[in-house]
């Protein structure tokens, strides 16, 4: 259970953009299911989702709209658009190709 | 659609920003009570569950104004409050902005102003078809060095240049007229300016008229049936806008001319006092069409695309030195010159123009010196409060901006008020300054308010940066330091501000020289003896139609009858009669022989023609040096003698006495019919107030000599002049109803039209000067008022010590007088400076003129005494125990 990092907050955009690319989903759906498929590794500050949220609509990466939750509440819903989907494949590919760059420093 | 999706998003956070806001913390409350649930759900107590939620989560307002800050509008934002923060400052003050929005209003309002009088003068193309190809070609006499070489064309030049040369596209021909203009019974009789063009001129300038067709070929024949167009303003005027007058007559010299056309509103070449045109040729006879020494003309060519006018130009020289070497006994120039058509239509108005915009800009940065001197003012007032705020952590850039918001919001202020006076200026001008060329392009458009926006901007930079920077980059400590023993505190700020003061003394000493300069200049123009008096004295003008007068006798007739009525008139002293008065022109000259001198055509005399009665000079009170003055014996065939002026005697005759030598006008040595016998010397005078006396040769007006059209009636009367208009156009009237009168004017009156233009520039010029002098004023009083207050406790010390109060003024006085001084010296360099690129407007006045120069360094230090004067009193009379208990 670590604090998050600063290599989590960089990459937070990518964690959303990965998330929503399955289905549209309320701001603490995000991050609960960003901390559930990290088994609580990434443990993100629930409230920097927000302004991360506002920055990636604001690109026009992803749209929201009010919707209905499972138990009748009233929530706003994020999903992807074309361009975030492109967005998404462009960072996903940066994000490999570093992580394969660190872990051949850290493992040689 | 990612940009749709990011405008839509922009538009939102700007429009909506509310309920964007509101709806960021619905979701965030919503986050929270998903949150609060789920632990109440896994067992923790409700309080737990919040504070271990809202741990999680973090500060949700400043997560809230991270999110905000995401969208695109943070500057506006930031602007939105800094301008709230600015206005509510400004409030608090309302002296400081008022005095500020005031002055910056009067600078830009002038500067905008102008520049909307210059651009439409002077930049704008000219409206016709591709206005940069257009040229005006000239005569050049090659040994004529003055400052005017462009000599008007002779129609047998310009009929042989359009003929045989082929670097123009086209060339065309005019030249003013005149005509009495009347119905087909003699009713509604006026004079009306006119031009006679060649018939290719409106085709040649892109013009088309906006009824009718224009003149063809044909109709620009010497002979044929007359024809006319009339300008916009004459047919509305005149004819109603009625457009069936087309086709109908009109009778121009109680001659009936068909309309063919009208001309478009716009139309105002060569100005807008043009009524009428009619074809070159139908202005001119047989004979005098092609004569090669008549320059009455001035000629416009369009440049081919592909021939520069250096080539173009040097072959209408080379054919015109052709003519010249074919007519060698005449005076026939050697040469052609030519400069583009817009020059010569601002020719006269454009220097002042510059000045004027000079003197403008000068003011424009006085005022903004001033300004600038007041916000240090206001930010060392404000120096704790910077620094406060400084310690508490705002940055020296949210600051500046600050600071730099405040001085925009003044010079918007300023700036919109600027426009509006801008508008009022420039219509003023416009409806007042007759002189000036298309003043009817004169309009404010998105250009000048652009133009406005920019000085705007450039004021408040000028104004703004330099208090802001010195006010925001004192450290903290040391700010709270001073502030905390103020006895002599703020040096570097005093500095600041006398540097800036003297800056604003310098440049209000180039101004109020220049100004000087040309007042003086105006005064001596406006004071010129023209050699005739200037007083009580009302002149008439009036042409006798050839068609109706067309016998000398006749004309003869009208002059005597016209005289002898006048003369019974009560109240008239004397009358005579005369072609054109001292001050009102040239009105044509020639070239003469003077029998038994050697004859050297290429500099033969020359002397400006006048016909007058035998009461001419004594009404006009020119006095006779030798001989005679014309009697009534000099009459019809009986009339072959002149009366010359003293600088012809002087020229012509050196060590001569002129009197019964004859001379012959023209260029034929034995015609008798120009043979004139020398009968009396006048005294000279002038035919343009700034110009050089003219050599001027006087004939009998009763030879009848159809030579002349205009005629002025010249009376000198007991009182007023103006009163006797009616009276004597009542006596025309009695002899000839259907002839209009013209100009009905008083000598003053002739000099005050033809100095317009100086008088334009002198008095603008002084107006800006005295604005600036009086800001200056007010500058110096300012900075010497914050330096008393600064040192109060000093000066309260030393009074206490022991010092004079008259040792404190000195002080004081001293300390305000140095950068004055200093300016001075400044501004009289740039002064003389100035004052020769001005040379060129300056009538009978020195560069360095001592008068000016002295009085205008005394007025300034006179107001500069005035200005510290309070503040140093205020300091002397400093009571010193009050002086140490404050602060």
């Amino acid at each position: 259970m670590g604090k998050p990092n600063d290599l989590v907050q960089g990459t937070l955009g990518l964690l959303i953009l990965k998330t929503l690319s399955l289905e549209p989903k309320h701001g603490w759906a995000i991050a609960k299911r960003i901390q559930q498929i990290s088994n609580e590794v990434l443990q993100v500050q629930q409230g920097s989702l927000y302004p991360a949220l506002q920055r990636l609509e604001q690109q026009g990466w992803i749209r929201s709209k009010w919707g209905e939750t499972e138990t009748g509440r009233q929530a706003r819903f994020y999903s992807l658009t074309a361009a975030g989907k492109a967005q998404l494949e462009k960072e996903r590919k940066e994000w490999n190709r570093l992580s394969a760059a660190i872990d051949l420093v850290v493992e040689s | 659609m990612r940009w749709m999706d990011r405008l839509r998003r922009a538009c939102v956070t700007l429009f909506r920003r509310g309920s964007e806001t509101q709806r960021l913390d619905a979701e965030m409350r919503f986050h929270l009570e998903q949150e609060i649930n789920e632990r109440v759900a896994r067992g923790a107590s409700p309080e737990d569950a919040r504070k271990a939620a809202m741990r999680e989560f973090g500060n949700p307002t400043l997560l809230r104004d991270e999110a905000r800050r995401s969208w695109s509008w943070a500057w506006l934002e930031t602007m939105a409050r800094d301008v709230r923060f600015g206005t509510r400052a400004l409030m608090r003050s309302p002296g400081f902005t008022v005095t500020s929005i005031a002055v910056m209003a009067l600078c830009i309002g002038a500067t905008t102003c102008l520049f909307t009088v210059l651009r439409a003068v002077l930049l704008e193309p000219l409206p016709f078809r591709d206005p940069d190809k257009l040229v005006m070609v000239y005569e050049h006499f090659q040994n004529n060095l003055s400052e005017n070489p462009y000599n008007p064309v002779a129609s047998g030049d310009f009929y042989e240049w359009k003929a045989k040369t082929h670097g123009f596209e086209d060339m065309a021909a005019w030249q003013s007229w005149s005509f009495n203009v009347s119905d087909d019974q003699g009713k509604l009789p006026e004079v009306a300016e006119a031009a006679a063009g060649s018939w290719n001129l409106f085709r040649l300038l892109g013009v088309a008229p906006v009824h009718g067709r224009d003149f063809t070929e044909d109709e620009d024949r010497v002979g044929r049936a007359p024809v006319a167009m009339l300008t916009w303003s004459l047919f509305q005027r005149r004819f109603g806008g009625d457009t069936s007058i087309v086709g109908k007559q009109v009778y121009l010299d109680a001659k009936p001319y068909t309309i063919v056309g009208v001309l478009p509103a716009w139309f105002a070449y060569p100005n807008a006092r043009v009524q009428l045109w009619v074809p070159y040729a139908s202005v001119k006879t047989a004979q005098s069409i092609h004569w090669p020494d008549n320059h009455d003309s001035n000629v416009v060519a369009r440049m081919k695309p592909d021939v520069s006018l250096q080539t173009a130009i040097s072959e209408v020289s080379a054919l015109q030195y052709r003519i010249h070497m074919e007519n060698l006994t005449q005076p026939v120039t050697e040469d052609a010159l030519a400069r583009p058509m817009i020059d010569d239509v601002v020719d006269g108005v454009k220097t002042p123009l510059l000045v004027m915009m000079g003197a403008v800009g000068c003011m424009l940065l006085i005022g903004c010196l001033n300004v600038s001197n007041l916000l240090v003012a206001r930010g060392a007032a404000r120096q704790k409060e910077m620094a406060i705020r400084g310690a508490l952590g705002a940055g020296r850039l949210a600051l500046l901006r600050e600071q730099m918001t405040e001085t925009m919001i003044l010079c918007v202020c300023g700036g919109a008020l600027g426009l509006l006076l801008a508008v009022t200026g420039a219509r003023w001008l416009m409806l007042h300054w007759h002189g000036l060329p298309r003043a009817e392009s004169v309009h404010i458009d998105g250009v000048v308010v652009l133009f406005a926006a920019g000085v705007v901007c450039l004021t408040a930079i000028l104004a703004g940066l330099l208090p802001a920077l010195s006010a925001t980059n004192r450290s903290v400590l040391g700010s709270l330091q001073d502030s905390a023993r103020a006895v002599s505190g703020g040096v570097s700020k005093a500095r600041l501000r006398k540097v800036l003061l003297m800056a604003e003394i310098a440049l209000t000493v180039v101004l109020l020289l220049a100004s000087g300069l040309l007042l003086k200049s105006f005064i001596r123009l406006r004071t010129t003896d023209l050699g005739c008096t200037s007083e009580n004295v009302l002149t008439m003008g009036y042409s006798l139609p050839r068609s109706e007068y067309s016998k000398p006798e006749q004309k003869v007739a009208f002059s005597e009858a016209l005289l002898e009525r006048v003369r019974r008139l009560p109240g008239v002293r004397a009358a005579g009669l005369g072609t054109v008065v001292p001050g009102a022109g040239w009105g044509g000259d020639r070239v003469f022989l003077i029998p038994g001198h050697p004859s050297d055509a290429q500099h033969s005399p020359d002397a400006v023609q006048r016909w007058v009665d035998p009461g001419y000079f004594n009404a006009l009170q020119i006095p006779l040096i030798s001989g005679r003055l014309f009697d009534n014996h000099d009459r019809l065939d009986h009339s072959n003698y002149v009366i010359i002026s003293k600088e012809l005697a002087q020229r012509y005759f050196p060590g001569e006495d002129p009197l019964h030598k004859s001379i012959v006008m023209g260029t034929n040595p034995t015609s008798k019919k120009d043979t004139y016998e020398i009968v009396g010397v006048v005294g000279d005078t002038l035919y343009r107030v700034g110009q050089h006396v003219k050599a001027t040769a006087y004939f009998p007006m009763l030879s009848g000599n159809p030579d002349f059209r205009r005629a002025t009636l010249v009376v000198r009367t007991d009182g007023d002049p103006l009163q006797f208009a009616i009276p004597l156009q009542k006596e025309i009237g009695a002899l000839d109803p259907q002839l209009p009168v013209v100009d009905v004017l008083t000598i003053p009156q002739i000099v005050g039209e033809s100095t317009e233009n100086q008088s334009f520039t002198a008095s603008l010029v002084l107006a800006f000067a005295v604005l600036s002098l009086l800001l200056a004023g007010v500058g110096l009083y300012g900075v010497l008022s914050y330096l008393v207050t600064q040192r109060l406790t000093e000066i309260g010390i030393r009074i206490a010590l022991g010092a004079q109060r008259s040792q404190v003024l000195g002080l004081v006085l001293r300390d305000g007088m140095r950068p004055v001084v200093v300016g001075m010296a400044v501004g009289v360099g740039g002064g003389i400076a100035v004052a020769s690129l001005i040379r060129s407007l300056l009538y009978g006045t020195n560069t360095v003129d001592p008068v000016v120069f002295a009085g205008m360094i005394s007025m300034l230090l006179v107001v500069a005494a005035v200005a510290s004067a309070a503040p140093a009193w205020r300091a002397s009379s400093v009571e010193p125990m009050q002086a140490l208990r404050t602060e």
